[in-house]
């Protein structure tokens, strides 16, 4: 356990993979509130189709990542406005992202690895530079969130109010998509794009059942995010003579975690499920609302 | 052209992508009409998982898709309780069966398991390397998606369109969403054969999708989308048969380009139809204004 540590490879990836872990945990949880998980399922399989692009142009990888996910995340936050509308353009989009990677990589005739590795990733590779590269993007991104603190989590929660008092939503999905785009780009290339999704969706999804307000949701992802990882990172090292990847490790605790969490939830929510998200109940009131308004009027007219 | 359709691979690509596109189209429509292209998302990638654990273990890769499609489905269907706000749970599954899945990947691949391309072949397909008996297989599992899908089509579409409704009218909107799941695990597991993992979305979601956005009425609906469907995936074969690129970029390609387009065009009726209806709503306001004075 101890002389796992004394490695500089474990030392590199736990300090890349707790950076990692904070922020995705972060970003994840209003990931969760804005309905959004399915983007962070997306966004990371459009980066590998942009980092097979970069390859085969011959460029560094990060271009590709930065210029697919960047367009992606402000497309879908464009182009999608009720939530099931805006899943089905994810999926498109997404698609189209990877028909895009497929014909990337089949006129490269290279060394395809490289690109095999955006998608399981490296997280026991990570060079120091990799790590204080993380450390730093990782403040940026945070700072950002911080400062977008107060209107973001209006604006995830109670979107019609929030729109009524000027906050300006559109500006605010899109700087938040640039924001999830930013954190994907810079962590995929060390723990991969499945690891990436388990680290965004799972530390937040079993805090948000734990905790109703959302400051103590967010330390406790974070927190559960950081546990996470190290657990993974050094039963990787320990077990199996470090042949089974840290995803596999990741995945599981993370699923093991929440399991429990979500079958028991409903003794400590009971009544107050309904407190504890307010913003997508009214949300999705909205949307059936909007549905059966659009349906009403489909009606009316073929009736004229 | 002609010639290429003589050899037996091309013809079997062609009759897999026919019956594949054609239930994938008719499933489709439910899962964009009950807002779950997350769910068919996940499925594919679960349905990786399960072809990477088979082939493993030594078995059809098919078998192992099945039936992990299944158990997600399942387990997406008893752990999530509204229709819509499922995202959590599918995400929570989906992220397991991926660990899974790259934990079987790189045992295998340690072992050096004698095909070491088949995890790639599985997330992008091989249409073009379908055999008679996978094609024999397609075609019955399709009939039975098909079978059970007709025999639930009108209470699923209620349940489907309101779900509210229905429930107070009797009909089992949660039994009927479960076997709905299932029938969208098995199709998804079914059409990864044909355009692999990554790509399914681009004949489950984008052919239904596009349908939606340019007719309203369910059956009108249902033929755009199970037309487009057959369009982009001979055209994809074709034009594969054709060029250089693979087959999956052609239909990924055909299909966004497709839904994009109409969602310009369906945007600009919207816009028409919307200053339309303002002007004769202001005009209505205006006559009332006087007798109400």
């Amino acid at each position: 356990m101890f002389d796992a540590l004394s490695y500089q490879f474990i030392q590199n990836a736990l300090i890349a993979g707790t950076c990692t872990a904070v922020i995705a945990a972060f970003i994840g949880y209003f990931l969760i509130v804005r309905g959004l998980s399915f983007a962070g399922h997306a966004l990371p399989n459009i980066a590998f189709a942009g980092a097979a692009g970069a390859v085969m142009l011959g460029i560094a990888p990060v271009y590709g990542l930065f210029v697919f996910t960047i367009g992606a995340g402000v497309g879908i936050a464009l182009l999608g406005k009720k939530v099931g509308e805006r899943d089905i353009t994810i999926g498109v989009i997404m698609t189209f992202a990877l028909g895009l990677g497929l014909m990337f990589l089949s006129l490269y005739s290279g060394y395809a690895e490289r690109v095999y590795s955006i998608l399981f990733g490296t997280i026991l590779g990570v060079s120091q530079g990799d790590a204080l590269n993380s450390i730093i993007w990782s403040c940026l991104v945070f700072a950002a969130l911080l400062f977008l603190f107060r209107p973001l989590l209006f604006s995830s929660f109670d979107p019609e109010v929030a729109d009524a008092r000027g906050v300006p939503m559109r500006l605010i999905a899109v700087t938040f998509m640039v924001l999830l785009a930013i954190t994907i780009s810079i962590s995929i290339q060390i723990v991969g794009a499945l690891l990436l999704f388990t680290l965004l969706v799972g530390p937040a999804a079993t805090a948000s059942r734990i905790f109703h307000r959302p400051a103590w949701a967010l330390l406790l992802a974070c927190g559960l995010g950081v546990v996470y990882i190290w657990f993974s990172i050094i039963m990787a090292f320990e077990f199996q003579d470090g042949s089974w990847p840290v995803s596999f490790y990741l995945a599981t605790i993370s699923f093991a975690v929440y399991l429990p969490v979500r079958l028991l939830s409903p003794m400590w929510q009971g009544k107050g499920s309904r407190r504890r998200e307010p913003a997508s109940a009214t949300d999705r009131n909205v949307v059936a609302y909007q549905e059966k308004e659009s349906v009403n009027v489909v009606k009316q007219e073929a009736v004229r | 052209m002609i010639a290429i359709l003589q050899h037996s691979f091309a013809q079997n690509a062609l009759l897999a992508g026919i019956i594949i596109s054609i239930v994938t189209a008719l499933v489709g429509y439910f899962v964009v009409l009950r807002a779950q292209a997350f769910a068919g998302e996940a499925f594919t990638d679960i349905g990786f998982a399960g072809a990477t654990g088979a082939v493993l273990l030594g078995v059809s890769a098919f078998i192992g898709m099945i039936a992990f499609t299944l158990l997600a489905a399942l387990g997406v269907g008893s752990l999530g309780k509204r229709i819509q706000g499922r995202d959590i749970e599918i995400g929570m599954v989906l992220s397991f069966a991926l660990g899974l899945g790259v934990l079987f990947l790189s045992v295998y691949t340690q072992q050096g398991g004698p095909n070491v391309g088949a995890g790639v072949s599985i997330l992008f397909g091989s249409i073009l390397s379908v055999t008679r008996s996978d094609l024999q297989l397609a075609c019955v599992i399709s009939i039975v998606v098909l079978v059970v899908l007709a025999l639930i089509f009108r209470p699923l579409l209620f349940a489907s369109v309101d779900p509210e409704v229905a429930q107070t009218r009797g009909v089992p909107v949660r039994g009927l969403s479960i076997v709905f799941l299932l029938l969208l695990g098995v199709t998804t597991a079914e059409s990864i054969l044909v355009v692999g993992a990554l790509l399914v979305s681009a004949l489950l979601i984008a052919p239904a999708a596009t349908a939606q956005r340019l007719a309203h009425k369910p059956l009108n609906v249902l033929l755009l989308s199970v037309g487009f469907s057959l369009f982009f995936t001979i055209g994809g074969l074709l034009l594969a048969f054709l060029g250089q690129l693979p087959v999956g970029f052609y239909i990924t390609f055909l299909s966004s380009m497709t839904y994009f387009a109409s969602l310009i065009y369906s945007r600009n009726r919207a816009a028409r139809r919307v200053t339309v209806e303002h002007t004769h709503r202001c005009v209505d306001r205006e006559e009332r204004v006087p007798s109400l004075l």
